[in-house]
């Protein structure tokens, strides 16, 4: 099961919940799930970068999760 | 080859051209003149475009008369915002997705006019007067409304609101739904602050403020449009990405995306400030009205009122600490001036204020507020540098309370390989230890200081990014090769390609030729930004050459007829298996019989590269103040940085220096003043005072290499982080100077001597 960290700012979203084990095979199932328990999430989960185990992807819909895989979610910062 | 790309071997450490210094491919073109930049280039029957700017800072546009200018002689087109339809598009641009309702309106206003300057209309004649002539003839009725010109009149309640739609994207729990001049709100945290606090033996509490500046770019905004009859759109512009101009013309046209092709000029700098929009989508909206090319230009004053700074910011900051120097709790809460429109900074300025230190309890909330002044853009790792500039600020007066030597006080709390960030990941390998150490044994850390000087110390941190690249390497039947990316070259990264090509290929750097690509040319790639070029499209540059390898070992293949597998490749040839008594073919012999082994051959990759490594410097700062007229003088500089490994020493040496000649330019003189009505004071290089080489003493650099594990040669990027340390090394020297704790930059001589007067 991945263990799924939220920022601060999305815990209105999860009823507080700041971290949850969610079994998904790839970044798009867990996504799914986390928007089958939290319906508010939608948007911030589209416009976000997801860390995976400390490497940011803007997009990794298919990137395959493993067993304590850990999940962060920061916003997507290009730079100047 | 297509991958999401996450190498995770050990970076390889010998090289033969990689770490060399070559001359840059691009060298002779620009200090002979020859190069061709924005405004250089022409297209036959070429007509040429202007704008109308608002005279005021906040008003409502009642109408627009274009009738008169229209009939001028040689007028072919008119535009207002009526040419130009409002979306809300999110297209990928500098520091992040932009949204195109604000890039849209930004460019071109539809009915309210939010900033001195903003553009109201925009017209296209035969000849540049023209255009000048009836620009003065278009007349705009406005209702003028009270300007917000602060962060402190923005956000009081009752203030004049900027967007009646605008409400704050994350508010806190029960804040009222209602119009606001606060765009955004971010909030981080760990642990408590009451236990935090309540372990410190020393607690310093601080507000700090930074103001409005610009990326000083030498080479202003200019574009060529030409809008063909049968809807096929070419653009030549300066930019830092041609895809994201693409990409944000299609939007704000409502055009399809591929029937517009962008041909990126020679770059004159943009430090993150050319990765959006704003003569573009007019020049091709004039283009389409006029049936003709259409060229624009901004002047030196336009960039400066009406292109994009970066925000000005106000900074409370509480930080605890034990007697031994460990903190132990920090407060920090930010407001960030963004201008007309929504930044994004206040998301950066979260994520990077404590991001250097082991703090077990903190709370980082940081906002984004809008004001009557021009939009802000990213600008060199955009937010970072005012949100570490208070952190470094107490850590040099924690270390003078605790009479400690402030890089021991840093190297006490820096964080290293497995540190949470505050934005939640675990750090990987990093080099901020390093990168501190060799600061504290660096000659001028112990170096004496004179009369009326002061030395200052202070860190910066970057996240640096990876995002989308592509390149395209192609090998001659001569043996040499050329190199194609989506990059236009601000830092020397085409002679940086060059030299990953060289290494993969083993020929001379001076045998490859890197050029940079069209739209149409090369495969989509992210914006020259975030410190990506030399990591993520460098990487997209190995793995072009390692696919050109691989098909050269199987042309060799062909030739002994042997299986492709058989064959090694090393020391610039191809080797047959032991079991065949064949002599290595060389490239060049390969590349000579390339058209009877299967024709051209062509390496190509793209990738998505994560996990860019973050970098970190650490600057030292020697200070020499006037105490009678307050005037100051940098007379030692050093910049130490890590770069996971420097591909090209001399062109990360330039990219430090020139980051801390900005910061020390933002530190000492540069800040955007305006009237009282909000018109900026000081539109010119004359009166916005940016630091020139004979300000500067030469800036020493140290290169730290403490190598990437998610690239092949352990490459970090090196161009954003250079310009985080110096606001605060600055700073901090001239309190060691002066026996003042300055708060608000930039240090100018008068405001130096108020705080020397008030010191008594």
């Amino acid at each position: 099961m991945a263990v799924v960290h939220f920022p601060n700012d999305w815990r209105r979203h999860t009823g507080g919940v700041a971290q949850l084990h969610v079994a998904a095979p790839r970044v798009q199932e867990l996504y799914d799930e986390l928007n089958r328990r939290f319906p508010g999430l939608g948007q911030g989960l589209e416009k976000a970068a997801v860390v995976i185990d400390g490497d940011i992807y803007n997009e990794a819909p298919y990137h395959k999760l493993e067993a304590g895989t850990e999940i962060h979610f920061v916003p997507r910062i290009a730079g100047g | 080859m297509s991958a999401l790309l996450k190498p995770r071997s050990e970076p390889r450490r010998n090289f033969k051209y990689v770490g060399q210094r070559p001359i840059r491919h691009d060298g002779p073109d620009k200090v002979t003149g020859r190069a061709n930049y924005g405004a250089d280039f022409t297209l036959p029957g070429m007509i040429h475009g202007v704008v109308v700017r608002s005279p005021h800072a906040h008003a409502r546009i009642l109408s627009i008369d274009t009738r008169e200018a229209e009939a001028m002689p040689g007028v072919k087109a008119v535009i207002t915002g009526a040419d130009i339809a409002q979306n809300r598009a999110q297209v990928s641009m500098g520091e992040g997705s932009g949204d195109m309702h604000d890039v849209s309106e930004n460019c071109l206003a539809h009915g309210k006019a939010l900033y001195h300057g903003h553009v109201v209309a925009a017209v296209a004649a035969m000849t540049l007067t023209q255009a000048q002539a009836a620009a003065r003839l278009i007349k705009v009725q406005y209702e003028k409304l009270k300007p917000v010109l602060d962060i402190e009149s923005a956000i009081a309640p009752g203030a004049p609101i900027l967007h009646d739609h605008l409400r704050t994207e994350g508010r806190a729990a029960g804040a009222p739904d209602r119009p606001t001049n606060i765009a955004a709100r971010a909030v981080l945290e760990r642990g408590s602050l009451e236990q935090g606090f309540a372990a410190a033996d020393l607690v310093i509490e601080r507000e700090f403020r930074t103001r409005m500046v610009h990326q000083g770019y030498i080479e202003p905004h200019a574009c060529v449009a030409r809008y063909s009859p049968d809807g096929q759109v070419f653009i030549w512009c300066t930019t830092q990405g041609p895809f994201q101009v693409r990409g944000a013309c299609a939007a704000v046209l409502g055009m399809d995306l591929g029937r517009i092709k962008v041909v990126a000029s020679e770059i004159g700098g943009g430090f993150g400030g050319k990765t959006t929009i704003y003569l573009e989508p007019l020049a091709v909206a004039l283009s389409r009205k006029a049936s003709l090319p259409v060229k624009m230009v901004m002047t030196r004053e336009e960039v400066l009122r009406a292109t994009g700074p970066t925000p000005g910011s106000r900074t409370r900051i509480k930080m605890g600490m034990k007697k031994d120097g460990r903190l132990t709790a920090a407060s920090v809460t930010m407001h960030c001036e963004s201008g007309a429109f929504a930044g994004l900074a206040h998301r950066s300025t979260a994520m990077c204020c404590l991001s250097a230190y082991r703090i077990p309890n903190f709370f980082i909330e940081s906002h984004s507020v809008l004001t009557n002044k021009p939009k802000v853009a990213a600008y060199r790792a955009p937010g970072a540098p005012m949100a570490m500039f208070p952190v470094e600020s107490l850590l040099d007066e924690f270390a003078q309370k605790l009479g400690m030597d402030p890089i021991d006080l840093r190297l006490l709390n820096a964080v290293e390989e497995g540190d949470a960030a505050p934005y939640g990941p675990k750090y990987g390998p990093i080099g901020y230890r390093e990168t501190l150490q060799a600061a504290k044994s660096h000659p001028h850390w112990s170096a004496p200081l004179k009369p009326n000087q002061g030395r200052g110390v202070a860190a910066g941190f970057w996240f640096n990014a990876g995002l989308n690249s592509s390149a395209v390497v192609t090998l001659d039947a001569d043996g040499s090769a050329a190199v194609v990316t989506g990059n236009p070259d601000i830092g020397g990264t085409r002679a940086a390609q060059a030299q990953m090509v060289a290494e993969e290929l083993d020929i001379p750097v001076e045998r490859v030729r890197p050029s940079v690509g069209d739209t149409d040319s090369v495969g989509y790639t992210d914006v020259t930004g975030g410190s990506r070029v030399c990591f993520a499209t460098g990487m997209a540059v190995i793995q072009a050459a390692e696919d050109v390898r691989r098909q050269l070992c199987a042309r060799a293949a062909k030739i002994w007829n042997v299986e492709a597998e058989a064959v090694t490749w090393s020391e610039g040839a191809a080797h047959p298996p032991a079991s065949l008594d064949k002599k290595p073919l060389s490239l060049k012999e390969l590349a000579a019989q390339m058209a009877r082994t299967g024709g051209p051959i062509i390496g190509r990759a793209s990738l998505s590269a994560p996990a860019a490594g973050p970098a970190f410097a650490v600057n030292i700062c020697d200070l020499e103040v006037d105490k009678e007229t307050g005037v100051s003088r940098v007379v030692r500089y050093t910049a130490i940085q890590d770069a996971g490994k420097a591909v090209h020493p001399s062109y990360v040496e330039g990219q430090m220096q020139g980051g801390a000649a900005q910061g020390i330019g933002w530190a000492l003189n540069e800040e955007y003043r305006f009237d009282a009505e909000g018109k900026m004071e000081n539109a010119s290089f004359l009166d916005y005072r940016m630091p020139v080489a004979s300000d500067l003493p030469m800036i020493d650099t140290v290169i730290v290499e403490v190598p990437n594990p998610t690239h092949p040669y352990g490459v970090r990027g090196v161009g954003e982080v250079p310009i985080v340390p110096p606001l605060g090394a600055v700073a901090n020297a001239m309190a060691r100077a002066t026996g003042v704790r300055f708060t608000e930059l930039p240090l100018s001589p008068m405001r130096v001597l108020e705080g020397l007067d008030a010191k008594g």
